[in-house]
């Protein structure tokens, strides 16, 4: 008896993230989504540049490699191609949606283009070996902050849900995390709501996944989960930050 | 001549780029080679607009006209930029109820016509230009009633058609002048 | 043949656009190329196409990269400063071998510049549109009729070769009315099995890529389409030869250059001097072979250019030296007049 699956979105290839990464998490639930909502012949993805560059090659839908920070521009472009028949949706760090591609994702976000964004904040720069990401926690040793974030240096980090929340365009926002297993199950959650918004041609849907980075944090992988308890929920809180539909309704 | 230049000046808001659009349009519907060119600049009223017009039985090779066969100057700062640059022999329409002063040059033909006073005056202040144009065309032996409507008819688009009857008007008005 | 209406080069671009299948267009306002934009804006929503003024040129570059990246035909538009913007996804396209019709109306650089007409991007469209080695088929219209027909077979090109096709005009192209027929012949564009268009759980997954991280798979790809490029300059060199029979001097000019020239040429015939033109209509690929074949019996080549002498050096490469080329030319917005030609032609006669 089979009691534990690959999804079929997900292609059959070693993935190439660090051991403790949350990437893979990441990858499987919003794998799983297409599967449970029957979506992946009609899906079609758009990678970044960061750690997940090569996320093109371990979903089995369609994907596109798009320029660093532009997936949300290139998502558009597709989703506008055939609006009924393609679900779109981008995989983006913290360097990628939130520092280089801030105004592709506020614009995006403020057309309430009807897409999904699964946004991985891990508070660094994970594939060029460990910088200050837009979402790095004050005082954070970093590569490019090797004596802390110094705020009135660098300024402060970014939080992307409730900056966006601002906006009168997006349809959903949500900030989840993927450190236990009930966090997992809650994220799965947010990530199919965020698929069916689209289906349901509702707009946009940005799921924020707190993610862990023990490599570049530095740690093992059990405590970077913790690190994620104790230091990142504090600073960037879980919960829906938007639901346009669900207040409409009340 | 097989060749006419046309260089038309005033300020934005004026109607030079549309009197330059009749002049090129009339061409083209005549089977002439034409090309019509504005400046462009970052103002979109006031200050300074030209516009090149070429109306030729020959292909038109640049459409730039830096020595105009016409000159059109609707303000004063027009007639000081482009007076000296008319070839000699060539025309100059001006607006004289702007123009403060006479064209000094003796080797070309001028024609002071009180424009926007008759504009104003015959009920469609906005028309200057157009008198202008029906004057420009009567001097050079090309005011055809028929053929000004049907181009009018062209230039303008259907649903300001209830301004092709005042255009006529201020045409019919200039080319009587 | 269909009535000639009077039309902006910037809208005839459009309507060719249009004509072609072209539904998609993304573009940020930036004189002189606004109309194209205006345009599309107005016409789009009528034919169930998609006008989006995006938040930026690299935005609108990258849309341009997701449409096509499903295989449909897709424009933007811009001006100098705009498309160093779009450079970054230029370079992206070429690294996916993705088609796509960029417009460059130019005008006065380096930096803001000005707004009026200039050819001084033409080493940036045939040389360094981007990082790495890649070229865009570059297309030089020199009439307004040509603005459409370019348009409609810069379209039909990129689609071939899977690759931009550029045209490159300028602001007195893009502003200039002249009679136009919208009469187009339009080829089907080609399949494009490649598409990014949804599995349909019908096919293994489309991966549209610009990434290989093992040098030779790189290096594999960068050789293939230079393969392709050399296809590219057999098969689809244009260039328009006037006077070119007899002439013992030629001129080298395209775009509004060329128009200036010929007026040059015409008053220079008059007074006995034998001078024909040369006027590339691909810049790249350059049309080598004419320039060749000139060197053989000219005595002088005068490359007129709106640009501090960029299309010199490729007549020069295409010539071998073999005749001296010397260069004519206004810049910063200002246009050479025809009495600037005729000079310098008969300065070359002396």
């Amino acid at each position: 008896m089979v009691v534990f699956d690959k999804p079929h979105a997900l292609a059959d290839v070693p993935l190439h993230y660090c051991p403790g990464c949350t990437h893979g998490i990441v990858h499987r639930l919003v794998a799983e989504v297409l599967d449970e909502l029957g979506i992946e012949g009609k899906a079609i993805g758009v990678a970044p540049v960061g750690c997940s560059v090569m996320a093109y090659d371990y979903f089995n839908c369609d994907m596109i490699e798009a320029a660093h920070g532009r997936a949300p521009a290139v998502a558009t472009g597709v989703k506008r191609a055939d609006p009924d028949e393609h679900i779109v949706f981008t995989y983006q760090g913290d360097g990628d949606l939130a520092s280089i591609g801030m105004a592709e994702t506020v614009h995006a976000a403020a057309r309430n283009e009807n897409i999904t964004i699964i946004f991985i904040n891990n508070a660094i720069y994970g594939m060029t070996g460990g910088q200050m990401a837009p979402t790095s926690l004050p005082n954070q040793v970093t590569q490019t902050s090797p004596y802390g974030r110094d705020v009135k240096a660098c300024g402060f980090p970014i939080r992307v849900c409730e900056l966006l929340s601002e906006l009168d365009g997006p349809e959903y926002l949500e900030r989840v995390t993927v450190n236990n297993v009930k966090n997992i199950r809650n994220a799965k959650k947010a990530i199919k709501k965020a698929f069916q918004n689209q289906i349901d041609k509702k707009g946009f849907s940005l799921i924020e996944v707190l993610s862990s980075c023990p490599t570049n944090w530095g740690m093992t992988p059990q405590k970077a989960l913790e690190w994620i308890d104790e230091k990142m929920i504090p600073y960037y809180p879980l919960g829906v930050y938007k639901d346009r539909s669900a207040k409409e309704e009340k | 001549m097989s060749t006419k230049q046309i260089l038309l000046s005033g300020f934005g808001g004026q109607g030079i780029l549309f009197a330059g659009k009749m002049l090129a349009y009339k061409g083209m519907m005549e089977d002439k080679n034409v090309s019509w060119l504005p400046s462009y600049g970052p103002e979109m009223r006031g200050g300074t607009a030209s516009c090149s017009v070429i109306v030729s039985d020959e292909a038109v090779g640049s459409p730039i006209v830096s020595n105009p066969d016409v000159l059109v100057a609707m303000n004063l700062p027009s007639l000081d930029r482009f007076e000296d640059s008319v070839v000699p022999g060539g025309m100059i329409f001006y607006d004289s109820s702007l123009v403060e002063r006479p064209v000094k040059r003796s080797d070309v033909v001028a024609y002071p016509i009180p424009a926007t006073k008759l504009a104003g005056e015959n009920g469609f202040s906005t028309l200057a230009n157009m008198i202008l144009v029906g004057k420009i065309l009567q001097a050079l032996g090309e005011f055809d009633e028929e053929k000004v409507l049907n181009t009018l008819n062209k230039v303008i688009p259907p649903k300001r058609a209830e301004m092709i009857e005042a255009n006529m008007k201020a045409m019919k008005l200039g080319a009587e002048l | 043949m269909s009535e000639k209406i009077l039309m902006k080069g910037n809208e005839a671009i459009a309507e060719a656009a249009i004509a072609a299948g072209c539904r998609h267009y993304f573009g940020y306002p930036i004189t002189p190329q606004t109309e194209v934009a205006a345009y599309m804006a107005k016409k789009m929503p009528k034919i169930g196409g998609t006008f989006l003024q995006a938040e930026s040129e690299i935005a609108a570059i990258n849309m341009v990269y997701g449409v096509s990246s499903t295989g449909k035909r897709v424009m933007t538009s811009s001006s100098s400063p705009g498309i160093s913007l779009k450079g970054e996804g230029l370079s992206y396209l070429a690294g996916a071998d993705l088609p796509a019709l960029v417009v460059n109306v130019q005008r006065g650089g380096p930096g803001l510049g000005g707004i009026q007409p200039s050819q001084s991007d033409y080493f940036q469209a045939t040389r360094g549109a981007g990082h790495g080695d890649f070229h865009m088929i570059v297309l030089a219209p020199n009439s307004v009729q040509e603005m459409a027909q370019l348009t409609v077979k810069g379209f039909e090109l990129a689609d071939t070769y899977r690759m931009t096709a550029m045209i490159l005009a300028d602001g007195t192209l893009g502003q200039m009315m002249e009679p136009i027929s919208l009469d187009f012949d339009i080829a089907p564009a080609p399949a494009k099995p490649w598409a990014t268009t949804g599995t349909k759980m019908e096919r293994p997954h489309n991966i549209v890529n610009s990434l290989f991280l093992k040098p030779e798979e790189l290096e594999k790809h960068n050789f293939l389409r230079y393969d392709r490029y050399r296809t590219i300059e057999e098969n689809e060199v244009m260039y328009e030869e006037y006077m070119m029979e007899d002439a013992e001097i030629c001129v080298a000019a395209f775009g509004i250059a060329s128009r200036v020239s010929k007026n040059a040429i015409n008053e220079a015939r008059k007074q006995g001097i034998k001078v024909g033109m040369i006027r590339p209509i691909t810049l790249w690929p350059f049309p080598k072979a004419p320039f060749m074949k000139a060197a053989e019996k000219v005595k002088a080549i005068l490359s007129v250019e709106l640009s501090m002498g960029q299309m010199i050096e490729d007549v020069k490469l295409a010539c071998e030296c073999k005749v001296p080329v010397t260069l004519c030319n206004r810049v910063g917005g200002m246009i050479p007049s025809p009495d600037q030609v005729l000079k310098a032609i008969c300065d070359l006669q002396k």
